[in-house]
């Protein structure tokens, strides 16, 4: 593609190597975006479950997750609407655990992440395993807030922030891929900033 | 969450597209009409991506609602400027007539109208967008009364389209600088009932504290919240 006239790089390089391909620092702001009305959620009544091609599905009460050994995030993440937010610290519990709990079945190749909202995602079991994916409550060491997926959201940070599903309630493990909300909508299947996956077709 | 509209190419690439016209309704605002050969056919509510490309390769994208119908020649977008916005900006000050941008879309199944269900639109300031996108293919098709809006914004010269919103029957609710049509202040539930009484699907857009607020709005309605869909914007450039 030709350069379009008149335009120049405005912004510092310093963080150049950690943008991925068409993204930019958000600084200190944190956009919000979704696609439904945000839930007004009791965590006092909260589940979240392990279900599917598991061999023990379970359910955890609020108090049950905040009683698991905790873990947390500190990095960067990368929206596709091309915002990325540097350095920030999100706390929970890996999604390891939940596996180790759980034990999908050999034949469960996927997860599909659901939200209380309806809202899905889907994700290949190897992109949330080995200490790249959580279920956290906490940001930047305070409760997450409501607008930012509180109380409880998946945390994906290596794909786009899609896949990190706002009031995550359910893991359901899966053989066969099966499109999510926004994978449905004309998004990536999965959604690698750093091979700019946007959109089908990338 | 209903399922979503198939409306729409599932692929989409990157195009060219010529500025036509240009213009600047108010300070913060640019309204751009481009031309995108060969483009496909949308529906409103679907965006496009405008991608810049400087000289050692960098580039910056962002994605902007379509204002026009798909029967429209040309596309149309109207742009806020943003604080420093990197792309709005570049759009609003250096941008000329016959500069060609790198577009890409139409983009989203989610946030559009699928013309036959009644719907109302809760739109905001720069959120009128999609509204006005609404309006017109409403208007094109004759089916008017399927589609309600309501706007929001500080005052009439705030308010992108403000006439062509009031001339397809929108309620329009300014917030700080009255027209004299109602007292000042953001719309209230008995003012909005109308509206919503028949709407199968409701569309807010505007910024997140606005989307909040008319999010409330329709609860009290009485709104399922699985018929709300919701465009928020913030400060991305």
């Amino acid at each position: 593609m030709p350069v379009t006239r008149g335009f120049h790089r405005r912004r510092p390089e310093t963080a150049k190597d950690r943008l991925p391909p068409g993204q930019y620092d958000t600084g200190d702001s944190w956009p919000v975006l979704s696609a439904e009305a945000t839930p007004r959620l009791d965590e006092e009544a909260w589940t979240f479950s392990v279900d599917g091609l598991v061999d023990s599905p379970q359910t955890w009460t609020w108090s049950d997750l905040q009683a698991l050994p905790g873990s947390a995030y500190e990095g960067d993440i990368h929206c596709v609407t091309t915002w990325s937010k540097l350095d920030v610290r999100f706390a929970g519990v890996s999604v390891d655990h939940f596996l180790a709990e759980a034990s999908p079945q050999p034949e469960a190749r996927f997860v599909l992440a659901h939200s209380v909202t309806g809202y899905t995602t889907n994700l290949p079991i190897a992109d949330v395993a080995g200490g790249r994916a959580w279920v956290v409550w906490s940001f930047d060491g305070r409760p997450l807030p409501r607008q930012h997926g509180g109380p409880l959201r998946l945390l994906v940070p290596h794909l786009y922030f899609w896949k990190s599903a706002k009031w995550v309630s359910r893991l359901e493990f899966l053989a066969e891929d099966r499109p999510g909300f926004w994978e449905q909508n004309g998004y990536h299947d999965r959604g690698d900033p750093w091979l700019e996956q946007r959109y089908q077709g990338d | 969450m209903p399922d979503a509209s198939t409306d729409g190419p599932g692929v989409s690439r990157w195009a060219e597209g010529r500025i036509i016209e240009k213009d600047l309704p108010s300070p913060t605002t640019v309204r751009l009409r481009m031309h995108v050969e060969g483009r496909s056919r949308h529906v409103p509510g679907q965006h496009y991506l405008i991608r810049l490309r400087a000289p050692d390769g960098y580039t910056a994208q962002r994605s902007y609602s379509l204002a026009s119908d798909t029967d429209d020649p040309l596309l149309e977008f109207l742009v806020e400027r943003q604080p420093d916005g990197e792309v709005s900006g570049f759009l609003a000050d250096v941008a000329e007539v016959g500069d060609v941008l790198e577009m890409r879309g139409p983009i989203g199944r989610w946030f559009t109208w699928d013309r036959h269900t009644p719907a109302v639109c809760l739109v905001g300031g720069t959120g009128v967008v999609p509204a006005v996108a609404m309006v017109r293919t409403a208007r094109r098709l004759g089916r008017a009364e399927l589609l309600r809006v309501a706007a929001w914004g500080r005052g009439p010269a705030e308010l992108p389209y403000v006439d062509e919103l009031q001339r397809f029957g929108a309620s329009i609710a300014f917030t700080r600088t009255s027209d004299g049509s109602r007292p000042v202040g953001p719309m209230t539930p008995a003012e909005l009932a109308p509206l919503v009484r028949d709407a199968e699907i409701a569309f807010i857009c505007g910024s997140a504290r606005f989307a909040e607020h008319a999010e409330g709005l329709l609860a009290e309605c009485g709104l399922d919240q699985g018929s709300v869909r919701v465009e928020r914007f913030g400060p991305t450039g």
